[in-house]
């Protein structure tokens, strides 16, 4: 079996999502991997170097530059002939682009995989992860979507991959790009960071959710999370959201702070090595998953911890 | 313009899904179905954009069992025009769904389709992009702003890192995101009117679409169950802790 999978970059670099989706393809087959972009030599460089690729394929197209949907699909629907598989790193642009594909190709796509059992059975979570469903694809070609946190992340090194340059139909003319706007951090990323400090309502406001939570995560050399009450609230950025419609993460520690817990947060963290819980409700749902619970103030208890540290 | 809004009935958020001893699913006797939520701020777009003169008739469609129809009913008591069902027996994958609002798309020819970005049953995250795909249309997904103009749909979308900006040409796809709107509920006299709202009822037949699956699932089982925890007594406790785990020097 020969799969393709789809490299998240930004032109330079390999996004850590895809390293995982390196591993999820290896369990199938051979890997080569494709990377879309406008100069995006550098991410090919790297791709190339990734353990477990046998091979690069660079498609270099302004129309390719802003991963647009509708001009990736094409070319990764025509690429597709050669291959059993695409396999994608579950993240908004391979959530973006991988159904187009699948759709193209008629084929069912099968999301967010949790693990391979076997070339055409997978598992993947359903409900909010609430339930784990085991599926078999009857389709010649599969296309999948890869949790990131569910699998090992491929070597950055030991692979020595040929680049091939390949090209496809160009600018579909369907859609442009117009802007971005990407929050600065110089915390680690949400989704592969090993400590994640998240934030709820309880923080009360912006100033007092960057007050109090800021400081614990720099002591932690954690990532900022929050849920989704502390985000429509306005507390925290969009980008900071955890939970099934926002981002999943399993770091080694997460410390849920003024968070009840409901069952669409849990969604996005259950899988977290150990959860630390700070609440002054001791019935919060977020304690029956808390390895550690610490019941009273967060405005108090967290200043302190921090000191602490 | 028309706009089409496909919504679907799937079991309430609020419930804690609970797993078939058998292994075949998850249980949905006697549970509360609502909209689905995405679905609500599709049908708030749309209704929206009616309130601004951007669109002249907006037209709910769901697929699946003959309960859907309160679903569409809720979306006509929001303020859709009028709604089509389409009864299927089973669950109706993402491809099928999206082969047969396509044909949908053929039969009305709307110049928007929203969709919710995802269902929260089946958390698949497909049928607008397929949609988008079958048409050839653009899409816009994980939309958290729209704004239409000249024969074009400007989308701020939601993505890893922060928002990007697209621009569609019109025909096209837009999946909702949580940011977009805040849903209005109904009120009692639109329920009412609601009512007498029309709602043409198909088959997949009608529109020669094979919806047979193309994944068979093998089972469904409860997640692994978290071991359960301690709670300390104080902070010196917790940092105790957390130099055990290695995580504070």
């Amino acid at each position: 079996m020969s799969v393709l999978v789809l490299v998240e970059h930004d032109n330079a670099s390999v996004k850590d999502a895809t390293l995982a989706a390196v591993t999820a393809a290896s369990k199938l087959g051979e890997v080569h991997a494709l990377v879309a972009g406008q100069g995006a030599q550098g991410a090919a460089d790297a791709a190339a170097k990734i353990a477990g690729v046998a091979k690069v394929l660079l498609a270099d197209d302004a129309a390719y530059g802003h991963a647009l949907a509708e001009n990736v699909a094409p070319l990764v629907a025509d690429l597709m002939a050669g291959y059993d598989a695409f396999v994608v790193p579950a993240t908004s642009n391979g959530k973006n682009i991988a159904p187009r594909v699948a759709a193209l190709l008629d084929v069912a796509q099968i999301s967010d995989i949790l693990s391979v059992e076997s070339a055409d059975t997978f598992t993947r979570p359903i409900y909010a992860g609430n339930a784990i469903a085991t599926v078999q694809s009857s389709d010649a070609k599969k296309v999948i979507t890869v949790r990131g946190t569910a699998f090992e992340k491929a070597a950055t090194t030991g692979g020595s991959a040929a680049v091939e340059s390949v090209s496809g139909k160009g600018d579909a003319g369907l859609s442009s790009f117009v802007g971005a706007e990407i929050a600065k951090s110089e915390r680690p990323e949400l989704t592969s960071a090993k400590v994640i400090v998240s934030g709820g309502r309880a923080l009360g406001s912006s100033e007092q959710f960057h007050a109090v939570i800021d400081p614990l995560a720099d002591k932690l050399g954690a990532a900022v999370g929050a849920s989704r009450a502390a985000v429509d609230a306005g507390y925290a950025p969009n980008d900071y959201q955890v939970g099934q419609t926002g981002k999943i993460v399993a770091p080694e520690v997460y410390v849920a702070v003024g968070i009840s817990g409901a069952i669409q947060h849990l969604a996005g963290m259950k899988d977290s090595k150990v959860i630390i819980a700070i609440n002054k409700d001791e019935d919060a749902p977020i304690f029956q998953v808390a390895d550690i619970g610490l019941v009273g103030d967060l405005f108090k208890i967290v200043p302190e911890l921090t000191g602490k540290l | 313009m028309k706009v089409l809004v496909p919504v679907k009935r799937v079991l309430d958020y609020n419930v804690k899904p609970r797993v078939k001893a058998d292994g075949t699913g998850v249980d949905l006797a006697n549970v509360k179905m609502s909209m689905n939520p995405f679905d609500e701020i599709s049908v708030e777009e749309a209704i929206r954009l009616k309130e601004k003169g951007a669109a002249t008739e907006i037209i709910v469609v769901s697929i699946g069992e003959a309960k859907a129809q309160e679903t569409l009913r809720t979306a006509l008591a929001m303020g859709a025009d009028r709604a089509i069902l389409i009864t299927a027996e089973g669950e109706v994958e993402p491809l099928a769904v999206a082969k047969l609002l396509a044909k949908v798309v053929e039969a009305e020819a709307p110049e928007l389709v929203i969709l919710g970005k995802q269902a929260i049953d089946d958390d698949s995250n497909q049928t607008g992009q397929m949609l988008g795909a079958l048409l050839g249309w653009g899409q816009g997904t994980f939309a958290s702003k729209l704004e239409l103009e000249a024969g074009q749909a400007k989308v701020t979308r939601e993505v890893d890192g922060g928002l990007e900006t697209v621009s569609l040409k019109l025909p096209a796809i837009v999946t909702t995101d949580l940011r977009l709107n805040e849903p209005r509920y109904a009120s009692l006299p639109n329920i009412m009117k609601a009512k007498s709202k029309p709602l043409e009822q198909k088959t997949p037949a009608d529109y020669g679409v094979d919806t047979a699956p193309r994944l068979k699932t093998l089972k469904v089982t409860e997640p692994p169950v978290r071991q359960a925890g301690v709670k300390v007594a104080d902070v010196d406790e917790l940092v105790a802790k957390l130099k055990a785990l290695g995580v504070a020097a």
